[in-house]
């Protein structure tokens, strides 16, 4: 078991490097010059020349990398060209909102998402079964920056007792857990979350029905259990299929959704990734994918894990 | 198929006592009549095979009496009663209740009737906790004797196995511990050694029937194995198209079937015929169990058939005490049973 999780985090590093190689070119095909974009349109060639060497952009493609990534593992993603601070504050603070804002949501979606579902694989084929698919399918198709706007429009406007913006009521740009922040969390949270909560209950429901119409559930009824005891054999079944779907969605949610984000004026790695698009600003691009793809592979990483503590045929070696 | 009269005074009650048992399964396509009136008792510590082919009903009845159908589509009536609980009336709870404590089931599979992520000594822990107020110790106690109960070597080692971790007859063998955990006086058996390897088989039979006479269990085993009837059965009923069309005493019923159609299988299969002499086969395919026929459901594909056959349903009838078939060329000539044990 612990030599599985070590040779599985190994096999991390390949693909994070890949990762980091894979954000580096990106952005390097990408059309647009970078240094057009910080000097005004009649600076003459030999400022911009200059530029580019003070940036070491004047350098070939695998010494950029090599150079790039030395300073990534050293923490340091370079400077915004926009503002001028370094990538790494601006970043960290973006994705600890991020985080409070897509962990809020994600737990929210799994509860009500596997509750759903559950509820609509236990009474299959009965009218709780259509009632839960039917809300899954409603929460999946609704487009969320509209569900936002008529979340805001109900809850501030109409019934004002949710604040509609910001992440603070104290001008204050980054999270903390306190009455002047936790009610902004609300509205953004329960928007993101209504994706996650229709794919959960359709995945929970597809995964359960299939698990209750094996032959061991009939030998569990066989023994007598009671529908408490026979559940807690299909969770833990459905445990291996329902956490790679969570982990997925957790992943999408890390990345912020650029619209809800935008919608409710919270200054996490969606807003940022918008604004640094619109600006070119490659340094920030590129150090925020580069973490949020991170994030995708340690998620993912933690799946693998869980899923081999849960499943013992999983194991090998 | 004894008459349905009252026990005589002082006699135990039978252990199973089914009169009239029918099982439908209905959905909104179609009505499958799946058992048809089966009527049986069976003793404490007696072995009733139930031997028929695919489709038969000899499974649904046998999960009839633990009321183990698929729940929502499946209709019982006619009297069940095990171990003097109406399988019928009595509500979920109490059958709950039940299954696993006074009457457990083997199938047939054990590679798909174990769940795979929990410990065979965890699975045979839970049935125990379920039914007995005992601490998690004496269970994991219970558990070690009832993997040796079953012969299973290195049982202590086995507890903590998953079931993947086990070869086919082991996993069969945990499966007999986990039916065995709580001491029922009855056994429900599945086509328990279809699914193994033939020197497995006979292992697992010879398992169960050393089992069943230590712990005077009553059992009801289902097979479409002649051979494997003949090795366990005290008396063996064969079943077609839903209603058991014959039934008696293994050896005389192995010896000289009374209906056309247990003469069929039995000649349809190698037992101490003659070098040379051919197997036979029954002609056609078992009737449509949504559409069944009128009169004896065998006719069309026995060469005996006669107008009365079409007409009804033919009664049971006896030419001995103790047996009894469903065919209107068996002569009726002996009296019904005083008693109805076997």
């Amino acid at each position: 078991m612990i030599l599985y999780i070590l040779r599985r985090i190994l096999y991390t590093v390949p693909i994070a490097l890949a990762v980091g190689f894979v954000c580096f070119m990106l952005v390097q095909i990408a059309p647009g010059d970078p240094i057009n974009a910080i000097l005004p349109a009649d600076a003459p060639k030999e400022v911009a020349d200059m530029l580019r060497r003070a940036y070491g952009l004047d350098q070939p493609l695998p010494v950029q990398f090599w150079l790039w990534l030395t300073h990534v593992a050293q923490g340091d993603l370079g400077r915004s060209l926009a503002t001028g601070r370094p990538v790494t504050a601006d970043l960290a603070n973006a994705v600890g909102n991020t985080l409070v804002l897509a962990v809020a949501a994600a737990l929210i979606g799994f509860v009500a998402g596997s509750v759903l579902g559950g509820a609509a694989a236990a009474w299959r084929g009965t009218a709780v079964d259509r009632g839960a698919i039917g809300l899954a399918v409603v929460g999946v198709s609704i487009p969320h920056y509209w569900l936002g706007m008529v979340l805001v429009i109900l809850f501030s406007v109409l019934w004002p007792i949710l604040p509609a913006t910001g992440i603070s009521s104290d001008g204050s740009g980054s999270w903390a857990w306190d009455m002047a922040h936790i009610p902004h969390l609300i509205l953004p949270a329960v928007t993101l979350a209504v994706i996650p909560t229709g794919l959960i209950a359709r995945t929970v429901r597809g995964v359960a029905g299939d698990i209750l119409n094996q032959d061991f559930v009939t030998t569990l009824r066989g023994k007598g259990l009671r529908p408490f005891g026979i559940f807690r054999h299909v969770v833990k079944n459905a445990a291996p299929n329902v956490l790679a779907v969570m982990g997925l969605q957790l992943g999408y949610l890390m990345g912020g959704s650029i619209l809800v984000e935008t919608v409710f004026n919270w200054p996490g790695t969606g807003l940022l990734l918008n604004t640094a698009i619109f600006q070119r600003d490659i340094p920030v691009l590129q150090g925020t994918i580069l973490v949020l793809a991170l994030f995708f592979v340690a998620i993912n990483l933690a799946v693998d894990i869980l899923q081999t503590a849960i499943d013992p045929r999983v194991r090998r070696g | 198929m004894p008459p349905d009269s009252a026990n005589p005074p002082g006699a135990a009650p039978p252990l199973v006592h089914a009169r009239d048992l029918t099982v439908r399964f209905v959905t909104r396509d179609a009505t499958v009549h799946a058992v048809n009136g089966v009527d049986f008792d069976l003793a404490q510590g007696e072995v009733l095979c139930i031997l028929g082919e695919s489709g038969s009903g000899k499974s649904v009845t046998l999960r009839a009496l633990m009321r183990l159908n698929p729940p929502g589509v499946t209709r019982v009536s006619g009297t069940l009663r095990v171990g003097g609980h109406d399988m019928v009336a009595a509500s979920a709870r109490a059958v709950a209740d039940l299954r696993g404590g006074l009457v457990s089931m083997i199938f047939q599979e054990p590679m798909t009737a174990l769940d795979p992520i929990f410990t065979i000594g965890r699975q045979i822990r839970e049935t125990i906790l379920r039914h007995e107020k005992v601490s998690g110790a004496e269970a994991d106690r219970r558990a070690l004797e009832l993997l040796e109960l079953v012969q299973i070597p290195s049982a202590k080692r086995r507890l903590a196995a998953y079931p993947h971790e086990l070869s086919g007859g082991l996993r069969q063998r945990a499966m007999i511990a986990i039916a065995l955990s709580c001491r029922p006086k009855l056994l429900l058996a599945d086509e328990p050694t279809t699914a193994l390897d033939a020197t497995v088989q006979i292992q697992i039979l010879l398992l169960l029937r050393q089992l069943q006479r230590e712990l005077g269990m009553g059992v009801v085993f289902v097979t479409h194995d002649l051979g494997v009837a003949g090795e366990i059965a005290d008396r063996i009923a064969v079943m077609y198209a839903g209603r058991f069309i014959e039934e008696g005493p293994t050896g005389a019923l192995m010896r000289a079937p009374l209906h056309p159609y247990a003469q069929g299988l039995l000649g349809a299969t190698v037992h101490g015929q003659r070098r040379g002499t051919p197997l036979t086969t029954i002609p056609g395919s078992p009737p449509n169990l949504e559409r069944l026929p009128e009169g004896c459901a065998f006719a069309p594909r026995c060469p005996y058939t006669e107008p009365a056959c079409l007409a009804a349903v033919p009664a049971p009838r006896r030419p001995v005490p103790d047996r009894a078939a469903r065919c209107i060329r068996v002569p009726d000539t002996a009296q019904p049973p005083a008693g109805i044990a076997a």
